[in-house]
């Protein structure tokens, strides 16, 4: 009797974990398909056209006359100020993940790897008030721009949100190249520097890459930050100093205003699968480097 | 006239000490082999010749090494120029994850001035180092293949090889055929006893046979302790000290 009741706990531990393991998986599936049903009465619409939401930049979901579902300009808008974003937050975030790894004394390096920790903590509603009270104003006292918050200003909030993840991921793949490379480097003569630039940067390259890529992923989902600061006109930015309006920051300001089932309701779950998807394979390529790091 | 001196050197790990006032003398061009007992500090010491025990923070060290005549512990002294000059080998064949042919030009990039790394400087230097280590017929069809595709010894070899192209003088090897086969180390203590006279060779070993096939001089440590040295035949059959009769009889038997 006793006995079976043991078994019996176990057996339910082990089923409890293991439901805790695969959960993960399943509210991903879950959430995906939950959008995917949210958009999918689009097929049978008449007023939507998939070519229209990818090729025209004219989004006047609310228009009593002529309603347009483009996202053109978003999908712009998302990539730009993505992208923008790396170009400052790659360097300064492998910068900062080689001086924490091969630079830095041990006490030292503890304490920067909690703060880089701290950074990643900071909820993005506060980057957002950073971005309209601190570096929106610096970009039009040092810039031609007549106001703040466009392209460049979300770029900067989401490269600083970003950096924790890229310092933190590289650290790691600093970390995770053999000890006996830089003891050869440094035996045959060579400073930090060399034995970092010739030695661990390509040892660690593919571990380097994803930290980037999933950087990329960070930002490229952000929604408060871009939205509070990036100017949310839906326009094709020709400048870094245009105002942009994110896909993410769309669906935050216009979900709550669109009536259910509406089609503007609609098409912004749409979005929202295209979102996911961009992120899908944003991670799924940095799951595949690292994969090809491990196998070599 | 001495390669490597060390006057009272002591080292602490952090509380632990792990070397007790060593005085030791190596005898330039010659080949010295450090035996004892696992944990006796053998790697350390050795790994005090190029200071990169440095690398360790807690590390610190009192005393003095003179290289060719010279206190490597002086302020002016450049950790370079000493590291060209005293070459290191490891107990693990540790080549640079790149081709065969930049492992052993590594050096000379760091170090020669941009006129002498031209190609065909470059290209001779690989030729040169890897016949001196018995390599070039075996690998002179795949210099720009990965070094780490190799065997174990031929590893081992091409990191002596990369090492010659900066014209060292004395060349620190720590158990170097620790991870080889006997053809392997049989091959390796070949060339070591080919560089008498060229290069002074300081060697790690905990296989007494190896010191003996090798070395003309050895020196027995202890806990940290210089226990005793000299020539290596006397020190094996008519040690001085008892710690080093019970040693050498207990690995010879
Ligand atoms: N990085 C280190 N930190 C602390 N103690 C160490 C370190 N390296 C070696 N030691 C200690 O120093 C002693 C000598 O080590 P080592 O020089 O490696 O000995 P050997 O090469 O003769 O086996 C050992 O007791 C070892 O535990
Ligand atoms: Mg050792």
């Amino acid at each position: 009797m006793w006995r079976r009741w043991r078994k019996l706990k176990e057996a339910f531990i082990e089923a409890l974990i293991r439901l805790c393991g695969i959960s993960a998986t399943i509210f991903v599936v879950g959430i995906f398909l939950f959008v995917c049903r949210e958009a999918f009465p689009l097929r049978h619409n008449p007023d939507f056209h998939l070519t229209e939401f990818f090729l025209s930049i004219q989004w006047y979901p609310t228009s009593e006359i002529t309603k347009r579902y483009g996202v053109l300009a978003m999908i712009a808008g998302t990539f730009s100020v993505t992208l923008l974003s790396m170009l400052m937050a790659a360097p300064l975030g492998l910068g900062a993940a080689i001086y924490i790894s091969e630079f830095c004394a041990p006490r030292p390096r503890e304490i920067l790897k909690v703060l880089v920790e701290l950074l990643a903590a900071i909820p993005s509603v506060v980057w957002g008030f950073a971005g309209l009270t601190i570096t929106s104003r610096l970009i039009v006292r040092f810039t031609s721009a007549d106001v703040g918050v466009n392209l460049l200003n979300g770029a900067v909030l989401l490269a600083l949100m970003s950096v924790p993840i890229i310092v933190s991921l590289a650290e790691d793949a600093f970390k995770a190249v053999p000890d006996s490379y830089r003891e050869a480097a440094i035996a045959l003569g060579a400073t930090r520097w060399q034995t970092t630039w010739r030695v661990l940067l390509p040892a660690a390259r593919n571990g380097l890459t994803a930290a980037v890529l999933l950087g990329f992923g960070r930002a490229i989902g952000e929604t408060m930050a871009v939205l509070m600061a990036s100017g949310h006109a839906i326009t094709i930015p020709h400048s870094v100093l245009d105002p942009v309006r994110t896909l993410t920051a769309n669906i935050a300001a216009e979900l709550g205003e669109a009536p259910a089932e509406s089609t503007h309701y609609q098409v912004l779950f749409l979005t929202g699968v295209l979102l996911f998807l961009i992120t899908f394979v944003v991670n799924l390529s940095a799951g595949l480097v690292i994969r090809r790091e491990r196998r070599s | 006239m001495n390669a490597i001196e060390t006057c009272q050197l002591s080292l602490w790990y952090g509380t632990f000490q792990a070397l007790k006032g060593i005085t030791l003398e190596v005898e330039q061009g010659g080949i010295t082999a450090l035996i004892g007992p696992s944990g006796c500090g053998k790697t350390t010491l050795l790994r005090c010749c190029n200071r990169i025990n440095e690398r360790i923070p807690s590390v610190r060290t009192t005393g003095e090494i003179q290289i060719l005549g010279k206190n490597i512990y002086d302020a002016d002294v450049s950790l370079l120029e000493l590291r060209k000059l005293a070459g290191m080998v490891f107990q693990r064949p540790n080549p640079l994850p790149m081709s065969i042919y930049e492992n052993i030009v590594f050096g000379m990039r760091l170090h020669a001035p941009p006129e002498e790394r031209t190609r065909a400087v470059l290209d001779q230097a690989v030729e040169k180092a890897l016949t001196g280590t018995g390599l070039w017929d075996d690998l002179k069809d795949k210099l720009h293949t990965p070094a780490i595709s190799l065997q174990l010894e031929q590893q081992q070899k091409l990191c002596i090889a990369r090492l010659l192209p900066l014209q060292p003088e004395i060349i620190l090897m720590d158990e170097p055929c620790a991870a080889l086969d006997i053809a392997g180390t049989e091959s390796i203590e070949q060339l070591i006893r080919s560089w008498k006279g060229v290069y002074t060779t300081l060697i790690v070993t905990h296989n007494m046979a190896q010191a003996r096939r090798v070395s003309s001089h050895s020196a027995f440590m202890l806990s940290g302790e210089l226990v005793e040295n000299g020539l290596t035949e006397p020190l094996f059959t008519q040690p001085k000290d008892p710690r080093t009769a019970e040693y050498v009889s207990g690995h010879l038997a």
